[in-house]
């Protein structure tokens, strides 16, 4: 059943290559070679995640898990020991990490952030958990990797960060700790509670389905890690962290952040709370959808359309966006739950590209205030162009991954409540005026005075290769999903139970 | 005296058995020696050669882990020999150590006699190796007072500074009063086990065995439970657990930064293994009662340590508060020791964990301080990471490691507490001790924010800053060590567990 640990896994290599390069550079490798190194540490992630969604498909599996490893750490006692392997909903995530992260990477070299050098090592700590979290079998790897991405954010929004930096830094610790913590809370009670004495999440579902746990437990439990998730997710009324971290986060943190950490918390109630703890989901579906629909969408979604600061109207929308993702997790159908996969990785890549767009428009006019934008597009026709797609991605337009998900959700969500359903197209509209409005402000019209000035002092160049290459990494992936979702939607819904109206739908 | 009873006594007393501490006390006699025999300029090598001989009997006790006295018990029943004793025993010379690598850096700021201060610290650690190991009252009154007065010398050692001798009267007092508390626990247990109307009556009250016996038999008697009571707050003294905290943020600001880190971590462990000896050995039939009144300390030590630590500027008394809440989890732990074997094994990683941490800490900490020791402000800290991001880096290790961050030796730990606690049943202190750990980011990572974040701001005649001191290559070599075994202990947390065999 299993296969023996080899050192070629892709797996491990993903996790170690970035951090195995952040040691070197943290003992004082010259710059230039740090540099150098740091393509292959953002590289090998990238290479292993294609590697890996190349191979699943033909992968032998067991218990639906591709590449299985175990790795020894002398906590088998307690269940604890490091246990690769991606199942269908694993994958694609593992995948989204791995081309996020080589686009960071890549923009974060060649920026021109101070103290590069340490910039790019943090990025890599966090590229490393980020990997481990999607590739972790056992729960407490899972956490522990989640955990170690989570601490780079924090000093890189201390040190590199905007406005408000130190207050965005404390801010965003305290309340993910909090989050963290709940749902740690949650995790160390389904394991003490299974009776398998193993945090090994195919040990504790097979012991689970053979002995479930009482009602009131599961109810319980899925409420810890619900919310304790939800603060994860920025679940509305615990988002207030989000729009202010990623408006003071330097680019390539948010792009990493909003793109791929934040959906760990998604991950963890797909992959651990429904399959682990089916019948606690059922009372909490209700109040779900309401804070979702009610919340993120249709609140979040007004206060995005009053921003007035781009990198801030960002950080909002991908709060409103976890709305649609929380309402097609409180469906509970096989088809919403894959529908939130698809969007998470769309909305992971979409978000990503318009946070590296919003800081190279940032590089030419030197403001993120909307208002003090204006005819960019004449100057700029590449960055228009790479901008207006991202847009339209995050919309949600056909051609694009993120249709797909919405899509999805938007199906599965009309049985289980019509009201619920006109909140979430309403909330396409509410994405489609800010979206659009901002297009329009930022590369249309006469340019404004102000600007007329920093371009008399910086005239403005188009996409550099440092900016393109990343960009068109992340659109052609999104592109991609977009016309061929079966790629990513067959692994995913060979995981879930598949109703017979969810392949009717999904294949193209 | 017949032969046979030398050889009777030789039997009972296997002096082989506490090499190791007979060892350090005879070092401990060397040292004084050798101030008088060696001329005036070989002085500073001394601590130098103590540190090279502990590090021998270190490599002595982790070579004779394994002893044949494992499991039996010795000096006619007071010292009982077991694998964790082995442990705590490797955990106070590792302390004792690292004791003197600080009190090289920060004396040398002074001008104070330094032998006497090296042999008092080599006493107090061989000291607590026998108290984590006594399975007696007399015993562990004894080598309880040993350390206590150890310590009155060393917090008030610089006698010159008013606040140093502050903590040194504060902390003589409270010292005073608990060792009371605890003899008058003692003596009660004792008397009423003596009792001839009682079952299981037994003269031989003072032996924990003997003690439990007869608490078996006597489940519910109304003065055993006030002597076991008044013993767990002899105790809590030393652990500074609430309600017996109240010295700690004084006592730890004016004590030399060196006892500071030795009060801090060894003397909080000590009390630990004395807690633990007795919940396990000599009251287990009484967790009827043990159990609420740790339980209800836990959740109030966890509360208090955690949001008094949140307003402090001394970052001597910040890591003190810091060091009460850690004092809450451990005993979270303790108490879960109760019903879940796995707690006890969870305790001493953390205790391993706060060890390293700690040290690591206060380390930078000593390096920073100037003449005035007591005079340590988060201010000072300003752009530390900037001016010299080793100790930043250090800092950064060990403060994250306390806060229990993965991937660092302190999640673990706190990770390890959870699971027993939450296996025990012990749902609202979990509650409380997760609330204190997101309040207690706030504070650690206030510490990094200083060092990392905050520029670094002129000197002034209003706000002065001590000058920091270079960090020598030995010290360098210490921290480095200190950091890595945190991170790697971190990732991979299991070699420690499975060579203790829990």
């Amino acid at each position: 059943m299993m296969m023996s640990a080899s050192f070629l896994d892709p797996l491990l290599i993903s996790i170690v290559a970035p951090l195995a390069v952040a040691a070197a550079i943290g003992l004082g490798l010259p710059k230039r070679w740090s540099l150098r190194l740091a393509y292959l540490g953002f590289g090998a992630p990238l290479l292993c995640a294609l590697h890996v969604w190349w191979h699943f498909g033909a992968a032998p599996k067991a218990d639906g898990y591709a590449f299985l490893t175990d790795y020894a750490t002398g906590l088998s006692r307690l269940g604890i020991e490091l246990r690769l392997g991606v199942n269908g909903i694993a994958m694609p995530l593992f995948v989204l990490a791995g081309i996020v992260g080589f686009a960071a990477g890549i923009y974060a070299i060649k920026s021109t952030a101070e103290r590069v050098k340490i910039y790019v090592m943090l990025l890599l700590v966090m590229l490393g958990g980020l990997m481990g979290v999607f590739a972790s079998v056992n729960l407490f790897y899972f956490y522990f990797f989640h955990e170690l991405a989570l601490i780079p954010t924090f000093i890189m929004i201390g040190v590199w960060g905007g406005r408000d930096r130190l207050y965005a830094a404390m801010q965003v610790t305290i309340y993910l700790t909090l989050g963290a913590m709940l749902s740690l809370v949650g995790l160390i009670a389904i394991y003490a509670r299974s009776g398998a004495h193993s945090f090994d999440l195919i040990a504790l579902h097979a012991a689970l389905a053979r002995e479930p746990l009482g009602l009131l437990a599961q109810k319980h439990i899925f409420g810890l890690l619900l919310f304790g998730f939800g603060i994860l997710v920025s679940l509305w009324p615990f988002h207030s962290w989000a729009p202010l971290g990623y408006g003071a986060a330097p680019s390539s943190a948010a792009m990493l952040h909003a793109g791929v950490l934040k959906k760990f918390g998604l991950y963890g109630l797909i992959q651990v709370a429904l399959p682990l703890l089916p019948q606690g989901a059922a009372p909490w579906a209700h109040p779900l959808a309401l804070l979702a629909a009610g919340g993120n969408v249709v609140i979040i979604g007004l206060v995005t359309m009053a921003q007035r600061d781009l990198k801030q109207m960002i950080g909002y929308s991908s709060v409103m966006h976890m709305g649609y993702a929380f309402l097609g997790i409180a469906t509970g159908s096989a088809l919403g739950i894959g529908g939130v996969v698809l969007l998470m990785v769309a909305h992971g890549l979409s978000v990503s590209l318009l946070f590296l767009l919003a800081t190279c428009v940032h590089h030419r006019t030197q403001t993120f205030a909307l208002d003090e934008m204006g005819g960019l597009a004449q100057r700029t026709p590449v960055l228009a162009a790479f901008f207006t797609a991202a847009i339209f991605a995050s919309i949600g337009l056909p051609g694009f991954g993120n249709f797909w998900g919405e899509l999805l959700i938007f199906v599965a969500l009309w049985p289980f409540s019509h009201l619920y359903t006109a909140l979430a197209v309403l909330g396409v509209i509410l994405s489609a005026i800010y979206g659009l409005r901002a297009l329009a402000r930022i590369f249309f019209g006469p340019p404004t005075e102000a600007l007329a000035r920093v371009s008399a002092q910086f005239p403005p160049a188009d996409l550099g290769w440092s900016e393109r290459i990343p960009a068109l990494l992340l659109l052609a992936t999104l592109l991609f999903i977009g016309f061929f979702p079966r790629s990513l939607s067959r692994p995913i819904g060979a995981v879930l139970p598949p109703p017979p109206d969810a392949v009717a739908f999904v294949q193209p | 005296m017949s032969p046979s009873l030398l050889q009777t006594l030789a039997a009972g007393n296997p002096w082989g058995a506490i090499w190791p501490e007979v060892a350090l006390g005879c070092l401990a006699l060397a040292l004084l020696l050798l101030e008088i025999v060696l001329p005036k300029r070989a002085h500073p090598k001394i601590p130098a050669l103590a540190i090279a001989v502990q590090v021998a009997v270190l490599a002595g006790v982790l070579l004779d882990f394994h002893s044949p006295y494992l499991g039996h018990e010795t000096f006619n029943g007071l010292l009982r020999h077991s694998a964790a004793g082995q442990a705590m025993r490797l955990f106070f010379i590792l302390s004792s150590i690292l004791v003197f690598g600080l009190a090289q850096i920060s004396l040398a700021k002074q001008t104070m006699p330094r032998i006497e201060f090296y042999s008092i610290v080599l006493v107090v650690a061989a000291a607590m190796m026998l108290l984590a190991q006594s399975a007696h009252f007399v015993m562990l009154f004894v080598a309880l007072e040993t350390v206590t007065v150890g310590l009155y010398i060393l917090v008030s050692y610089c006698r010159t500074n008013a606040r140093t001798l502050e903590a040194g009267l504060k902390y003589l007092v409270m010292g005073a009063l608990s060792s009371a508390l605890l003899l008058f626990g003692i003596v009660l247990l004792y008397g009423v086990a003596g009792n001839p109307g009682l079952p299981a009556h037994t003269g031989f009250g003072l032996h924990y065995s003997d003690l439990a016996a007869f608490l078996a038999a006597n489940p519910h008697n109304f003065l055993a439970s006030i002597g076991i009571i008044l013993v767990l707050a002899g105790v809590a003294f030393k652990i500074g657990a609430v309600p017996f905290q109240i010295w700690i943020p004084d006592v730890y600001q004016g004590a030399p930064t060196p006892i500071t880190a030795f009060l801090a971590v060894a003397s909080k462990s000590a009390g630990f293994a004395v807690l633990l000896g007795l919940v396990r050995f000599a009251f287990p039939a009484y967790g009827w009662l043990t159990t609420p009144v740790l339980s209800a300390m836990a959740g109030a030590t966890l509360l208090f340590g955690n949001l008094a630590a949140l307003t402090q500027h001394n970052v001597k008394r910040l890591i003190g508060l810091s060091g009460v809440s850690h004092a809450g989890f451990l005993l979270l732990g303790v108490v879960a020791t109760v019903t879940v074997p796995l707690a006890l094994g969870a305790v001493y990683f953390y205790l391993l964990a706060y060890l390293l941490a700690s040290f690591a800490v206060f380390a930078v900490m000593v390096h920073l301080a100037g003449p005035d020791d007591a005079d340590q402000e988060l201010e000072h800290y300003a752009g530390l990471a900037k001016e010299d991001p080793f100790l930043g880096g250090v800092l950064a290790v060990g403060l994250g490691s306390l806060a229990g961050i993965p991937p660092l030796a302190g999640f673990v730990g706190k990770f390890l507490i959870f699971v027993a606690a939450y296996r025990a049943g012990l749902h609202s202190l979990l509650a409380i001790a997760i609330g204190c750990v997101v309040v207690s980011i706030y504070y650690y990572f206030g510490w990094i924010k200083v060092a990392y974040f905050d520029g670094a701001r002129p000197a002034t005649e209003l706000t002065p800053r001590p000058a920091r001191t270079p960090v020598g290559w030995g010290a360098r070599c210490a921290m480095l060590g200190l950091a890595l075994a945190s991170i790697l202990i971190g990732f991979c947390p299991g070699g420690f567990a499975q060579w203790l065999r829990w």
